[in-house]
């Protein structure tokens, strides 16, 4: 039963001093599945990735991860360089790239990051180093060309477009050999044609490699479009879960959103 | 009134030169003392002094003209700046092109060495000499080292010294020179000081780093301050391990038994000079290699954005802490070079200054350029030793910080990338600036 | 019972025995160090950032009212009212130098790199390079040894708490430590000028839309902690001496002082001088003098190790 899961999460709570960011979340990620959280903001979606990713570390509560094998990984009290390693990527909402390296060299820091560090290897420029070199360009340049930024692959990161920060931040992430990709408000910033790329790009990574998706996103549209199955988490609760068709018709999500912006609620619509 | 002028832009460019010749001024001016707390600075700007070889006044008219000067090329420098610039880098545009070429390149640096290692037949006095190992190519090396510390990984490391102390009383202690015996007695020669000083250092490294490193960089810098300053305390005081401030008992000098090869190193400088040339060599290409290799990648990366390394899989502490380690080897090493040399090491030797003093070095060269920080290692120290040949009249060697400080603070402002910048290090500073990267919160902490 | 045990409870005897005598120099201390610590408190709340060169505005303080000493003090030692306008003479012109040095420091040293929104490394660096700057040409212009202040009194015990003798020079730090910590709170807590502070300390942008004038915040915070750094040199010099380095230890100190209250919160880093003081001062019971700094330094790893936040927690605004 739990061998088709991705994520456990059970009862979590976080909170920073006397303020609860996530109260008592509990939801499953199945493998294989492209999963959406949409809430409104403040809602604690961002707090939930951070835990996920060993970030934040909630107080109560579990998070199992089932990394290669299936095999359950705890992440409460795991570093997020360790729940990397474990399988788990992720993007974040303001795009954090290496800005001052080129397309190629942030993909590369994704690519062999996971491998030992061998210092006087590198000292001395040995056999192994160089292998190790020739294996990450490799795959570096197969990870540019599936995301479509081959072309762009010496251009310094920080002067791309909002559209191809977002494709880099998932080749980095894909670089690391993951499990599961966390996609942080993907569409933020991005214009219509680029969201649509986007779309089918993050339905490319699950299909052609077999990732997982969790992503976090405001534009409704495109959640509606992409999600097989929705939480909507509102004051740090999950106050529903369903199909983009049965969050549609839950009166309580349509309340939350009501009460922050209309525009939501009528996307949601 | 005051704040009007101060509102015109002549007016404060020229207030504004005044103020910097007069604290040139100063600076370069007689000492005084505090019987006479007004002699130094009274005289610095009375003093009699030549007007560039015509005629006899006083330092201060001199100096005023100088101000004018600089204000008069400011000016020029307003009005037909651009054109002047872009005419200076379209002149400058084919050697860097060319410097940017790898046969070019390596040309260079072949001749470089050529002519690093024909220094000792070219200049033949023996104070030049002796500088060449003592402030020229161990400084050169520290330099290096430092740069892995500073410039690649961006941990702002205040406590250098401390790994050259480890370095030279290491070497005082397997050759038998402290009160505390040697390990097993046996008193070895300087030459297998190496491997153990470099050794300890970066042991020593790794114990600071692993602790304090979490810490933000604000905070390294003033931890690893206070870590260089405990050093010498425990240095000056453990009598019965150090030999207190009268400092250790002679050490021997190093010699090489490799089969047929026999080889003492005696007083003379130059054979110190080879060994540490030879250092400087492998350190250099070792460390070119490890700055395009994903360690140095992965340096970048924590330097640019801690969070989003983390993300990839990248553990920022074993990065941090293998860069202090391998800076910390390098000061070692120096630190065998001066103890085996000098015959004698004191506490007084291992000061802060000393700390800023490389700090200058990497940061004026251009911090993460490891030919900027040769060259301004180079630089430096070599205006350093002819300032100590030949002392200028006022002048007297401690002067030196003071320039150094003051070096700082106008790299700082005009040339925060240094005089040759890394061109990683250049484009990080002009993102940040323009609001772009993460690298604040990295030094700071300051996480939304 | 051990022989650790053994030296334990000799040490502990001495504690006991010397415990007031040895909590009064601590207190005296403690002052002086959150004098100090207020101003890279200050700064740091402005500015995000920690003064390196506040050390030197400490020196600089110190070295003006030795000055002002040496002219008035003739050969015969001062008394009565005399003894009391010279010192409130020395903290003021202490006080003045350092808010001078402070303002240049700003204005060389940190306003051109935020005009260029500098990343903070450069602001550290270019503030050490000042710190380097100033004690060397302090070094140069005044000689580079220790320097003795002309007593304008003559130091003896004035009465005693618990069989601790309290001298006259601990008294005149008690008072001006009290006088002028008291007043730098009220004026935080109270005047247009704190909340000014205060508002950039919280939020700069916003304190900028609100109308304060950024720069001149930063400007006066400077001042203030300048002034306060400053006649702490003064009062520091007057019990032993003055030297062109004399500002790094007392700096450091300062600086684990205002991090063990909480960097950037007021009230934590004048508590934090006070208890890094007597800590300090009860610590000599069981290592060596020489080793005194060696304390302090490990209590500033510990606490940015286990508690960074301090004491009293960060943050400027929520404290004053």
């Amino acid at each position: 039963m739990t061998s088709d899961l991705i994520f456990d999460v059970q009862n979590v709570t976080l909170r920073f001093g006397g303020v609860i960011s996530l109260s008592d979340v509990s939801l499953n990620h199945k493998r294989g599945e492209i999963l959406a959280v949409i809430g409104p903001n403040g809602a604690g979606k961002t707090s939930l990735f951070n835990s996920l990713t060993g970030v934040y570390q909630p107080q109560e509560g579990s998070i199992t991860f089932f990394g290669r094998n299936a095999k359950p990984i705890s992440i409460i009290g795991k570093k997020a360089h360790r729940v990397s390693t474990a399988g788990v990527a992720r993007t974040f909402q303001a795009s954090r790239m290496f800005s001052a390296l080129t397309t190629f060299e942030n993909v590369k820091i994704g690519a062999e990051s996971h491998r030992g560090i061998g210092v006087l290897g590198a000292m001395v420029k040995g056999p192994a180093t160089r292998r190790g070199e020739k294996m990450s360009d490799a795959r570096t340049i197969e990870l540019l060309d599936f995301v479509g930024l081959r072309d762009k692959a010496n251009t310094i990161s920080a002067s791309l477009s909002y559209g191809d920060r977002r494709r880099l931040e998932i080749a980095r992430g894909l670089a690391t050999n993951p499990q599961v990709l966390l996609l942080d408000e993907p569409a933020a910033g991005t214009n219509p044609a680029e969201k649509i790329q986007l779309t089918q790009l993050i339905r490319k990574v699950r299909d052609e490699m077999g990732v997982s998706i969790l992503l976090i996103e405001h534009d409704m549209k495109l959640v509606m479009a992409l999600a097989e199955r929705l939480y909507v988490l509102n004051f740090g609760s999950v106050i529903a879960e369903g199909t983009p068709d049965e969050i549609r018709a839950n009166a309580a999500v349509v309340e939350a959103y009501l009460g922050s912006t209309t525009s939501d609620a009528e996307e949601l619509k | 009134m005051i704040a009007s002028f101060w509102r015109n832009p002549h007016a404060r460019r020229l207030g504004i030169s005044i103020v910097a010749i007069a604290v040139l001024e100063l600076m370069t001016g007689p000492p005084g003392n505090s019987e006479a707390p007004t002699a130094g600075i009274r005289e610095s700007f009375l003093e009699a002094s030549s007007f560039f070889g015509l005629f006899r006044t006083a330092r201060w008219v001199v100096f005023f003209f100088v101000a004018i000067l600089m204000f008069a090329i400011w000016t020029l420098l307003l009005w037909k700046g651009s054109r002047i610039r872009s005419g200076i880098s379209s002149v400058l545009a084919a050697p860097r092109a060319a410097s940017q070429r790898r046969p070019v390149r390596w040309g260079v640096g072949l001749a470089l060495l050529v002519l690093a290692f024909m220094m000792p037949h070219i200049e033949t006095d023996p104070f030049w000499q002796a500088a060449m190992v003592e402030q020229i190519a161990v400084y050169v090396l520290l330099a290096i080292g430092l740069n892995v510390v500073v410039g690649f990984a961006g941990l702002l490391d205040l406590g250098f010294v401390a790994f050259y102390a480890i370095g030279a009383y290491t070497t005082a202690w397997v050759t038998g020179a402290l009160p505390t015996p040697p390990p097993f007695h046996i008193h070895f020669n300087p030459f297998f000081a190496i491997p153990m000083a470099i050794g300890i250092a970066m042991l020593a490294g790794i114990i600071l780093g692993a602790p304090t490193l979490r810490l933000r960089g604000d905070y390294l810098a003033i931890v690893t301050l206070g870590f260089g300053e405990i050093i010498t305390i425990f240095a000056n005081n453990l009598y019965g391990i150090t030999g207190g401030s009268q400092g250790s008992n002679p050490i021997p000098h190093p010699s090489l038994h490799l089969g047929p090869i026999h080889y003492v190193w005696g007083l003379k400088p130059v054979p110190y000079y080879y060994l540490t040339l030879t250092f400087v060599v492998i350190f250099l290409v070792a460390f070119s290699l490890l700055e395009h290799s994903r360690v140095g990648r992965a340096w970048t990366a924590i330097r640019e954005d801690e969070v989003a390394a983390e993300s990839v899989g990248i553990n920022p502490l074993k990065y941090k802490v293998m860069a202090f380690a391998i800076g910390a080897s390098t000061a070692g090493f120096a630190g065998v070079v001066t103890a085996s040399q000098s015959n004698q090491i004191f506490p007084s030797s291992f000061t802060l200054q000393f700390s800023i003093n490389i700090l200058v070095l990497v940061i004026f060269g251009g911090m993460g350029s490891i030919a900027g920080v040769v060259i301004g290692a180079l630089i430096i120290q070599t205006a350093y030793s002819f300032l100590l040949h030949s002392p200028p009249q006022g002048y007297q060697p401690a002067d030196l910080y003071m320039y150094l400080g003051a070096l700082l603070v106008i790299m700082m402002i005009f040339r925060p990338a240094g005089l040759v910048p890394s061109r990683r290090r250049k484009r990080e500073i002009r993102l940040s600036e323009s609001g772009e990267g993460h690298m604040d919160e990295v030094l700071t902490g300051d996480t939304p | 019972m051990g022989a650790f045990g053994h030296y334990l409870t000799g040490h502990l005897a001495t504690l006991r025995l010397e415990f007031w005598s040895l909590f009064v120099g601590g207190v005296a201390n403690g002052f002086l160090y959150g004098m100090i610590a207020v101003g890279y408190t200050l700064v740091y709340g402005v500015l995000r950032l920690i003064n390196f060169a506040h050390s030197e505005i400490f020196m600089s303080g110190g070295f003006g009212g030795y000055f002002v000493m040496k002219a008035l003090i003739g050969s015969s030692v001062p008394s009565g009212m005399a003894t009391v306008g010279l010192i409130v003479l020395g903290i003021v012109v202490g006080g003045t130098v350092g808010a001078l040095v402070a303002t240049l420091l700003e204005r060389v040293a940190y306003r051109p790199l935020r005009r260029r929104n500098a990343p903070k490394l450069a602001y550290l660096i270019s503030a050490i390079g000042a710190s380097y700057f100033l004690f060397n040409l302090a070094g140069k212009e005044f000689g580079r040894y220790s320097l003795s202040m002309p007593q304008p009194y003559i130091n003896h015990p004035v009465f005693t708490i618990f069989g601790a003798t309290v001298q006259l020079y601990y008294i005149v730090i008690f008072i001006a430590g009290v006088v002028m910590l008291f007043s730098l709170d009220r004026v935080v807590a109270t005047t247009k000028l704190g909340r000014s502070i205060r508002a950039v300390a919280q939020d700069a942008e916003t304190a900028s839309l609100m109308g304060v004038n950024i720069d001149r915040t930063i400007a006066l915070t400077f001042i203030v902690g300048g002034a306060l750094g400053g006649a702490a040199g003064f009062l520091f010099g007057l019990g032993t001496g003055v030297v062109y380095t004399m500002g790094f230890v007392p700096a450091l100190k300062a600086f684990t002082a205002a991090v063990l209250g909480g960097i950037g919160n007021l009230r934590g880093a004048m508590i934090g001088g006070l208890l890094l003081g007597v800590a300090e001062s009860l610590s000599v019971v069981f290592v060596q003098a020489a080793y005194i700094d060696v304390v302090a330094f490990g209590i500033l790893v510990a606490v940015l190790l286990f508690r960074p936040t301090g004491i009293l927690g960060e943050r400027l605004g929520r404290a004053a």
